[in-house]
């Protein structure tokens, strides 16, 4: 049976839950939700190793056949997110340890993380639309705690506006499922992309695909982005750096299912759209990461900039960019949480968020500031780290597609991030010492055990390209070719 | 019947855009609950409204109403149920918290 395909989501559920009775043993909670992530990290991988032998596996709820159940399908792509949202996770939680403060740990902070993870990992595995809605919200609500948890003002501010939005897009989703229910009369996405290939992406269908589009970058922060810097700079770094690596992540992941499986016979409509959009959010966040001299903006900016970086990959959507996306999301969602993380240790050490308000951090923190410096440039994809391989790919296939500027855009946007990051190197690390010997605040033993991690993970995806390289192609393969898809789930 | 309700969507639609637009949380609240009702009407209208009998089997009935959008919005009942609770909690601790409960005021990027 694959029973075991539902286990990545029902893991952090049932964790979640029981944590809720244990509130005040931080100890056990702690480790409780350390050991479920690892836990389903292993599972993620022997889930991945079994689709590399068997295929894509499905997993029909209450033995409902597709496409009248609701099904859980694992493919390369999802389970390759899905691994990596675990381990990012796991890290995340070491930092956690030393850095959320007890106060928040006895209001269920762990509940909250186990329920996003349990949301993030549902909608990557989701095979109906509807489910993906509901897994979405699961997400959100979470999320929606998790902003505003420890009460302070500038979390309240944020919440409500993060909430609002938020609200807003899950409407647009409804709308747009209901109209293609009323036009395709199900919601199985293997389904639907058998019916629209049957009777021909007619402009209906177009129009909405572009609504879908509408709730995707609205979560993912495509060109829609005006919430992001705001939101993802209001909690605690930890809880960002789940955000930063996690909650953009799914609405791209969602666009690339729905683009690649659904509404792919129209290019010139959607995905034109698509890299007009990423064009412009590559240049929106550019201006926004040199502009702000917050360090929570300048790395919230950076979230935006990849975003923009990985929807170049769909837009043109040739085999070798569509791979180039895959290496940029994974490498994004562990680059991402890292440079959270750096920039709340950044905080903590010096008091304050402005850059021009630290200096010399490397004379008192040697590691920290190179990881800081390591983090800068897998971000501007120097080789061998691992921004490298996905910024080449991506490349490749826009050029081989003929779109000019989308590389030009792509390429310059990826200095932006090399300017924005190396001033607060330059800002922050080096320069005139500014703290002194006894004042200095010591770096506890968590926060450098989890960047190290996270480094380790940089050279890691950077020098074991090779060994991905076979997962990746074959997320490829099935993103590219929607028939190996609907054939898993529909007929077997 | 379908265009009734459609046009009774579409009026709560506006409705719901004016009172997101309002300066208000309260308002902007009750905006987006009355929102997610015009989503849930807008679904159940799609799915066809009452097309034939009891979805069931052995009813002596050829033609049956699609059981599947009420499916789908009590789920979505539900959801919204939630997400509005949770609103609803935010904005009177953010009341509490900063002393008010005007969008204008709450906007800007630092705390000091």
């Amino acid at each position: 049976m694959n029973n075991i395909i539902a286990a990545p989501m029902i893991i952090p559920i049932l964790i979640g839950i029981l944590l809720i009775f244990f509130r005040r043993f931080t100890l056990l909670q702690r480790w409780v939700s350390f050991g479920g992530m690892a836990a389903s990290a292993f599972i993620s991988i022997y889930i991945l190793n079994q689709i590399q032998s068997q295929g894509i596996m499905r997993l029909d709820f209450g033995g409902w056949e597709p496409p009248f159940g609701i099904l859980f399908v694992a493919d390369s792509f999802s389970m390759l997110l899905v691994t990596t949202t675990s381990i990012v996770t796991a890290v995340c939680l070491l930092y956690g340890f030393s850095s959320i403060g007890e106060k928040r740990e006895k209001m269920f902070f762990y509940s909250f993380v186990n329920f996003l993870v349990a949301g993030v990992n549902g909608s990557f595995l989701t095979g109906d639309l509807f489910n993906l809605y509901v897994n979405f919200e699961i997400m959100l609500l979470a999320s929606y705690v998790l902003i505003a948890i420890g009460g302070e003002k500038r979390q309240f501010r944020e919440s409500i506006k993060y909430v609002a939005i938020n609200v807003l897009s899950s409407f647009f989703f409804l709308i747009a499922i209901a109209y293609l229910y009323g036009t395709l009369g199900t919601l199985n996405m293997a389904h639907i992309s058998v019916r629209v290939a049957e009777v021909g992406q007619t402009p209906i269908l177009t129009v909405i695909g572009v609504v879908f589009l509408l709730v995707f970058s609205l979560k993912a922060g495509l060109l829609l982005y005006y919430w992001l810097p705001g939101s993802y700079s209001a909690p605690p770094s930890m809880i960002a750096a789940l955000f930063g690596a996690l909650l953009t992540k799914v609405g791209i992941y969602a666009m690339f299912r729905v683009f690649t499986l659904i509404f792919y016979h129209e290019p010139e409509v959607t995905h034109t759209l698509i890299g007009v959009m990423a064009a412009l959010t590559l240049i929106g966040g550019s201006l926004g990461a040199i502009a702000f001299k917050d360090i929570r903006q300048i790395v919230s900016y950076n979230v935006v900039i990849a975003v923009g970086f990985i929807l170049v990959g769909l837009a043109v959507a040739t085999p070798s960019a569509i791979e180039g996306a895959i290496y940029y999301l994974i490498h994004d969602m562990v680059v991402k949480a890292l440079l959270f993380i750096l920039a709340g240790m950044m905080m903590a050490v010096t008091g304050t968020a402005q850059i021009n308000r630290m200096s010399g951090l490397i004379r008192n923190y040697p590691a920290f500031g190179w990881m800081f410096f390591i983090a800068m440039l897998a971000l501007a994809g120097v080789p061998p780290l691992s921004g490298f391989i996905g910024k080449m790919l991506v490349g490749q296939g826009a050029v081989e597609a003929g779109s000019y500027i989308l590389v030009a855009l792509a390429f310059i946007s990826s200095i932006f991030v090399l300017y924005s990051l190396l001033r607060v190197f330059l800002n922050c690390f080096w320069g005139e010492t500014i703290i002194e010997v006894e004042e200095k605040v010591p770096m506890k033993k968590g926060w450098l055990i989890s960047c190290a991690l996270l480094t380790l993970m940089i050279f890691g995806l950077g020098l074991g390209a090779e060994a991905l390289a076979g997962y990746v192609s074959s997320a490829a393969n099935t993103l590219l070719n929607p028939e190996i898809y609907i054939d898993a789930v529909l007929n077997d | 019947m379908e265009t009734l309700i459609i046009i009774l969507t579409g009026v709560l639609v506006s409705v719901a855009t004016y009172l997101i637009l309002s300066k208000s949380v309260i308002r902007v609240i009750l905006g987006t609950a009355i929102l997610s009702h015009a989503a849930h009407l807008l679904i159940i209208t799609m799915g066809g409204l009452k097309t034939g009998g009891v979805p069931i089997l052995d009813n002596g009935h050829d033609t049956f109403t699609d059981a599947l959008p009420q499916a789908l919005i009590l789920t979505s009942i539900v959801i919204s149920f939630a997400v509005t609770a949770i609103l609803l909690v935010l904005a009177l601790r953010t009341y509490q918290e900063l002393g008010t409960d005007n969008l204008e005021k709450l906007r800007g990027f630092y705390d000091e």
